[in-house]
């Protein structure tokens, strides 16, 4: 059993039943799902969720669905990697980056996607719909087959190679559309006024949806040994995640798996391109003026981002700020955490790896700070990004003679860095099985 | 001049179902206060005390975010379809 009372009008406060529903009929504001925290903190506990799946159903006593049996590929639970070789690029102190591009399609969307069909299922949907610029796409047909649902997926027709082949192969019902993503969501957001009897994950369940990014904000607190982080970098495309992260944390002190509510800082992070966010932050407005995209971040492309506001307001009340990286930095921040961390990103990790820096070259992050960075998709989603960028070293024949003319000469190979066993410490990657040994320090 | 406005399912119980209504006006503004004549109620929901669109409401005239024309005071031409359309999430 869920402990959900209902849903709630995020501006109005008005309750509604739980039912497919987004919009708050008497004010038209977006809703949100309310929970009966105390009944979840009589029941849930620390060892409860260690005997739980290694995904995101760990914590199901927190997220809003009442079947056993979820339409679950295994999302979440992925590694949280303590990153020393980039905190030192960075003048930064302890870093950890929550690496979510080791997720089933390869995106933090299966989070949200598990727990959205699950939900309609739950509430008798049979076919599962989205807008998306791609990532979302990969995850809904995926998982709606895992599901034996249906699914109609609507993207823009220029999105990256990857992220349609990973849409279609699934053998849904793909529409490219000729248009931005916010054309592909206007015209989505109006395609379920027509069609009621599909489940559009992002718009008439989003309400669900959006809960299932909470467990970002859980497994990295349970990860770092029950321990919330200082400061937390998240990118901003709707600004959904940014604020279901901050609620994750703030959930954990009420209902007694933190000691307290944590006092965590946000900070976003968006492309130079479509930063309606940054420039708001750094306007020190409220009002978060829309934009036409332009960036290779083509998954944080959303120029008239629904959640914007929220994010805004959870940022500044936490203390933490918004900047936005140009694609030259964006390429730069991709190719500095694939050097020093081994964990290749799509353009969005490159996004927040940028902006990291940037924030922590302006003192905004600070070296004693406990940082972790979410790192969202995987890098063989956007190749184009680097094309020309990166390439082979040297091409050569099959022979010695040609090796050693070609890669002989390369310095740095033999010698200086790397007799054997004279290795830098292996940074370690955090599972509760590791934390008990390596509990984290400040 | 007539245009149309295109209404969300979660107002429709204010036009008594009817997803499409035909207004008289010039201007964006004009054809949502008609629209709010006609079927009371909208006005509440789409605007804010200073009578400005509220944040998570979108207007579109031919497709386009009125936040990119000239807002309330975009021009309609006969015949046009204005689409009134919650915020919702995405990626």
């Amino acid at each position: 059993m869920d402990q959900v009372t209902g849903l709630r009008c995020r501006e109005c406060g008005r309750e509604f039943p739980v039912e497919a529903l987004h919009v708050c009929d008497f004010c038209f504001g977006p809703l949100e799902v309310a929970y009966d925290y105390e009944a979840i903190a009589a029941t849930v506990t620390r060892e409860r969720i260690a005997a739980g799946p290694r995904s995101i159903w760990r914590y199901r006593d927190l997220l809003p669905v009442d079947d056993a049996a979820p339409v679950d590929l295994g999302a979440g639970f992925t590694p949280l990697v303590r990153a020393d070789r980039l905190a030192a690029e960075l003048g930064l102190g302890e870093l950890w980056i929550k690496d979510d591009t080791a997720n089933p399609t390869g995106s933090f969307k299966d989070r949200v996607v598990s727990v959205a069909l699950t939900k309609a299922r739950e509430l008798g949907f049979k076919v599962a719909a989205c807008a998306s610029t791609g990532n979302l796409a990969n995850s809904v047909a995926a998982h709606a087959a895992r599901a034996g649902m249906a699914s109609v997926v609507l993207i823009p027709s220029d999105l990256e190679a990857a992220k349609i082949t990973m849409t279609s192969v699934y053998g849904g019902t793909v529409v490219a559309v000729d248009g931005t993503y916010d054309d592909v969501n206007r015209l989505c957001a109006e395609l379920t006024s027509e069609h009621p009897t599909w489940a559009f994950v992002n718009v008439n369940v989003r309400t669900f949806y959006a809960e299932g990014s909470k467990t970002l904000a859980f497994e990295v607190a349970e990860q770092l040994g029950w321990q919330a982080p200082d400061h937390v970098v998240v990118p901003i495309a709707s600004g959904s995640q940014l604020t279901k992260v901050a609620k994750g944390f703030a959930e954990l002190g009420r209902v007694g798996l933190l000691g307290e509510v944590p006092s965590v800082r946000i900070s976003g992070a968006q492309a130079a391109g479509c930063s309606p966010v940054a420039t708001a932050f750094a306007e020190g407005t409220d009002a978060i003026r829309p934009v036409k995209p332009s960036t290779i971040a083509k998954s944080l492309s959303i120029g008239n981002p629904a959640d914007g506001w929220y994010a805004l307001q959870a940022i500044r009340e936490s203390g933490g700020a918004c900047a936005a990286v140009t694609d030259d930095e964006i390429v730069e921040g991709i190719r500095l955490l694939a050097r020093t961390e081994g964990i290749f990103a799509e353009t969005a990790g490159g996004v927040t790896i940028a902006t990291l820096a940037k924030l922590a070259a302006q003192g905004v992050v600070r070296r004693d700070e406990r940082v972790v960075a979410l790192v969202t998709g995987h890098g063989l989603k956007t190749v184009e990004a680097l094309a020309g960028v990166v390439r082979p070293t040297v091409t050569i024949a099959p022979t010695l003679d040609a090796f050693d003319a070609a890669v002989g000469s390369l310095s740095g190979l033999d010698g200086a860095s790397g007799a054997p066993g004279a290795a830098d410490p292996v940074p370690s990657t955090v599972t509760p099985a590791a934390t008990t040994q390596e509990e984290p320090t400040r | 001049m007539s245009v149309s406005v295109r209404v969300p399912a979660q107002l429709r119980t204010l036009t008594g179902g009817v997803g499409e209504v035909q207004v008289e006006a010039t201007t964006v503004g004009e054809a949502l206060k008609a629209l709010d004549v006609a079927h009371p109620g909208f006005a509440e929901r789409l605007f804010d005390s200073a009578g400005e669109l509220r944040r998570f409401v979108n207007v579109f005239v031919a497709d386009e975010d009125v936040r990119f024309l000239d807002g309330l005071a975009t021009p309609v031409a006969e015949g046009q379809v204005i689409s009134v359309v919650p915020a919702v999430a995405g990626g």
